[in-house]
């Protein structure tokens, strides 16, 4: 057995999901990986001084900045001519990627920087106690879109970042879960078979904001892709390569495990809306298999 | 001067986490274990080792008791059981 | 190389020498010139650094800050709400000791937006940890980016420094400098080797978090060892002088401070209005002088002190204001007399020059003139009474 990338005693929930899609993407990187870490869980659970669970170099440094922050890691492995012997990972949550961090992320793609972005998706600020964030689904239950007289939730869908990905004519863009693990570390050694900047956007449950059980996060992972909710996809030079296939469950399977959908599960209007989200993927991505 | 500032790798490995168990935990019955090593893959900790089959267990010291290994063994070979609050019988 | 160089121009030729590895900038009025002249030079292979154009100032700082985390030197320029963008990552920089040189073009913030010279902006960010020096004249900037790189790699320090020039005063002003030529600067600035990088060989977690158990040693640790660049600084000014046969004294300069009986406290370019004034003054017979501040970051408490102690009736200049309280370096300069018997009679406080407004020979004159008795807290030098008689009617 190797070393170990990224060693146990962290500090992450039980059953959490970006403690295992982090694992598992360090393990598909290799060692010779440098980490940038945007604030969040993961930084959090896993560098709390004097404990570190990496094994590689990893350095974290603000919540919005770490594809700057790896942009410059790149640039100065391309000065010393070690870049073609280190690969460079940038990471970070959904609202540290989709949010504070998009105009540096934005930046690093546009610049071309031959650099991985990782964001563990897991639909709200989990960090900070369960705050809606742009990649909170539709009528989301959080502690900012609270479900109330007036309101059945987040207001809004995902904001499309695989879309603005592909936009920026970067190599490679895929979505990735935790429900499909052997998936994602494909779609990470693939990721670096390419030059320039890539984005893999992996479903990561989360126990604690999702308020499902901790035994549940691969299933729960599972059918967010089986009911067309989380459609895993990949994109090579703004080209759509991959699809994985589903025989499409209807989305109650996949909101009644999770507390955060509770609200809507005695309603069927409500549910018909969400059902209309993943209908939507279905069509658009030619989801469902054609028997 | 500096003071705490840098970390060397792998150190989170003094931070025993096996402690947070507090109801149940993993048993690797070791019976019809096929080594599809899924086990391995899943765990959020990444401390379940093994290579054969049937040769499969976690480290206790690290385990938070989540059960993802449970509900992904194909071969129903992890079962959760009551969790013995007296750590030395380990 | 010796001739009429505009400023920013011989910020870019010295940076050059230095050979960063990374240069990451984003354009702001009046920093433009310096970064400019520095993708050109890139461009032409003059510089084989690697030359980050980025989206914000927020993410050029962030940029070095990957560099230098990487064991490679690194370079970025900015002004005014630049700076002030970038604040956050200035902390962040020197919280995890990465010795990155910035310079700042001074200049005013927003709101009026206004693209002329105070010193509101690197004031703003005296407490981020960062080593600030402030130049007189282009010379000067020129001599301290040298400076600022040997002492940020010091292995005791391991501290990002900034070094501040008055924007168009000196960014885009002409005077003959001396450019020194690269084996002068190789032979003080050794290549630089970190004390810890990011490194798959010897991997390092960089950026923890550290819990109250931890926290406060590492900002005990930032303050012993800003402290220590004190002594640092005179230090490494010497062997400078060695090598580029240009004497600074680091942390204060003093002129005509000795026997004075009025003397000014300053930074920057307005040193040199002084200068010409006390020349003047002293040619009339009038005992007075300049105390010129280098280093206001560290602050040069002791060395403040003597220089001072001995002058009745000290005014201090500052080109920027800690709105609602003193005048920031006034307080400090006040600071360092509190509680000792001898210190001067007055220390008057003046705010001149905010946004560009000019601070002339007749301003200095002023201040000194209003040095009489009667002690001042942030006076403010060259107001025109009738602007503040304009109402809004709405």
């Amino acid at each position: 057995m190797s070393k170990p990338l990224f060693f146990p005693g962290h500090t992450a929930c039980a059953g959490c999901g970006q403690s295992l899609a982090a694992r598992l993407v360090i393990e598909a990187a290799g060692p010779n990986t440098i980490v940038v870490n945007n604030t969040g869980c993961l930084e959090v659970f896993s560098t709390y001084y004097p404990l570190t669970a990496w094994g590689v170099p990893f350095v974290h440094s603000l919540f919005e900045n770490a594809a700057a922050v790896a942009s410059g890691v790149e640039a100065a492995l391309t000065y010393l001519g070690k870049k073609d012997k280190v690969n460079v990972i940038a990471q970070g949550g959904d609202g540290g990627t989709a949010d504070i961090g998009l105009q540096a992320l934005s930046g690093m793609w546009e610049r071309g920087h031959d650099v991985l972005y990782v964001c563990y998706d897991n639909e709200a600020y989990m960090n900070t106690g369960v705050q809606r964030s742009g990649l909170t689904p539709f009528n989301s239950d959080t502690t900012t879109s609270p479900v109330g007289t007036q309101s059945m939730g987040n207001l809004r869908p995902k904001k499309p970042m695989p879309e603005i990905a592909v936009a920026h004519a970067i190599s490679y863009v895929a979505t990735a879960s935790v429900g499909f693990l052997q998936d994602l570390q494909r779609k990470i050694k693939k990721a670096f078979s390419l030059k320039g900047p890539k984005y893999i956007q992996v479903h990561a449950p989360c126990p604690l904001g999702w308020r499902h059980e901790p035994r549940q996060t691969i299933e729960v992972g599972r059918l967010a892709v089986e009911t067309g909710l989380y459609p895993l996809i990949e994109y090579e030079f703004g080209k759509l390569t991959g699809v994985r296939k589903i025989q499409p469950k209807p989305v109650e399977e996949y909101l009644r495990l999770q507390g955060r959908f509770r609200h809507l599960l005695n309603n069927p209007q409500a549910i018909k809306q969400i059902q209309e989200i993943a209908d939507n993927n279905i069509d658009r991505y030619g989801l469902k298999i054609q028997l | 001067m500096f003071g705490p500032l840098i970390s060397k790798p792998g150190t989170s490995k003094n931070n025993k986490t096996g402690s947070w168990r507090i109801e149940a935990r993993p048993k690797f019955l070791q019976k019809n274990c096929i080594a599809c090593r899924l086990c391995i893959l899943s765990c959020p900790e990444g401390c379940i080792s093994g290579e054969e089959k049937n040769t499969f267990i976690c480290d206790y010291d690290y385990c938070k008791g989540c059960g993802i290994c449970v509900e992904v063994c194909p071969k129903k070979d992890i079962e959760m059981v009551k969790e013995d609050l007296d750590l030395t019988k380990v | 190389m010796k001739g009429f160089l505009e400023g920013s121009r011989a910020v870019a030729e010295v940076i050059k020498l230095v050979k960063p590895g990374v240069i990451s900038a984003y354009p702001i009025t009046p920093q433009t010139h310096i970064v400019e002249e520095l993708a050109r030079m890139v461009a032409n292979g003059e510089l084989p650094a690697q030359f980050i154009n980025v989206e914000s100032e927020h993410s050029a700082v962030s940029v070095c800050l990957g560099a230098v985390a990487t064991g490679v030197r690194a370079y970025t320029a900015t002004s005014s709400q630049g700076l002030i963008y970038m604040s956050e990552v200035l902390f962040n920089i020197a919280g995890m000791r990465l010795p990155l040189v910035l310079t700042c073009a001074n200049r005013a913030l927003s709101a009026p937006i206004n693209i002329w010279n105070d010193h509101q902006d690197s004031i703003s960010v005296r407490d981020t940890g960062w080593i600030q020096l402030y130049a007189e004249d282009i010379q000067e900037v020129v001599d301290l980016q040298i400076i600022a790189y040997r002492l940020a790699e010091d292995k005791a320090l391991m501290l990002p420094v900034m070094v501040c020039m008055d924007g168009f005063i000196l960014t885009h002003g002409i005077e003959n400098v001396d450019i020194p030529n690269q084996e002068q600067v190789d032979r003080f600035l050794p290549f630089y080797k970190p004390l810890y990088k990011l490194d798959p060989d010897e991997p390092l977690t960089m950026g923890l978090l550290a819990d109250p158990d931890y926290y406060l040693e590492t900002r005990f640790a930032l303050q012993e060892t800003l402290k220590e660049a004190l002594s640092l600084i005179p230090k490494i000014t010497q062997e400078f002088a060695k090598v580029f046969s240009r004497q600074y004294p680091g942390l204060i300069e003093e002129y005509k401070t000795k026997d004075a009986e009025r003397v000014i406290v300053a930074m920057g370019s307005v040193c040199s209005t002084i200068k010409e004034v006390v020349d003047e003054l002293r040619a009339k017979g009038k005992k007075v002088g300049l105390l010129k501040i280098i280093t206001f970051r560290p602050f040069p408490a002791k060395e403040i002190y003597d220089a001072l102690k001995n002058v009745p009736k000290v005014a201090v200049l500052d080109r920027a204001l800690s709105l609602g309280s003193f005048a920031p370096l006034a307080a400090e300069i006040r600071a360092v007399f509190f509680g000792k018997n001898k210190k001067p009679k007055l220390i008057s406080s003046f705010i001149a020059g905010l946004g560009g407004r000019d601070i002339t020979v007749d301003s200095i004159k002023e201040i000194f003139r209003l040095l009489t008795t009667k002690e001042k807290t942030a006076e403010f030098i060259d107001l025109k009474p009738e602007l503040l008689k304009e109402k809004i009617d709405v």
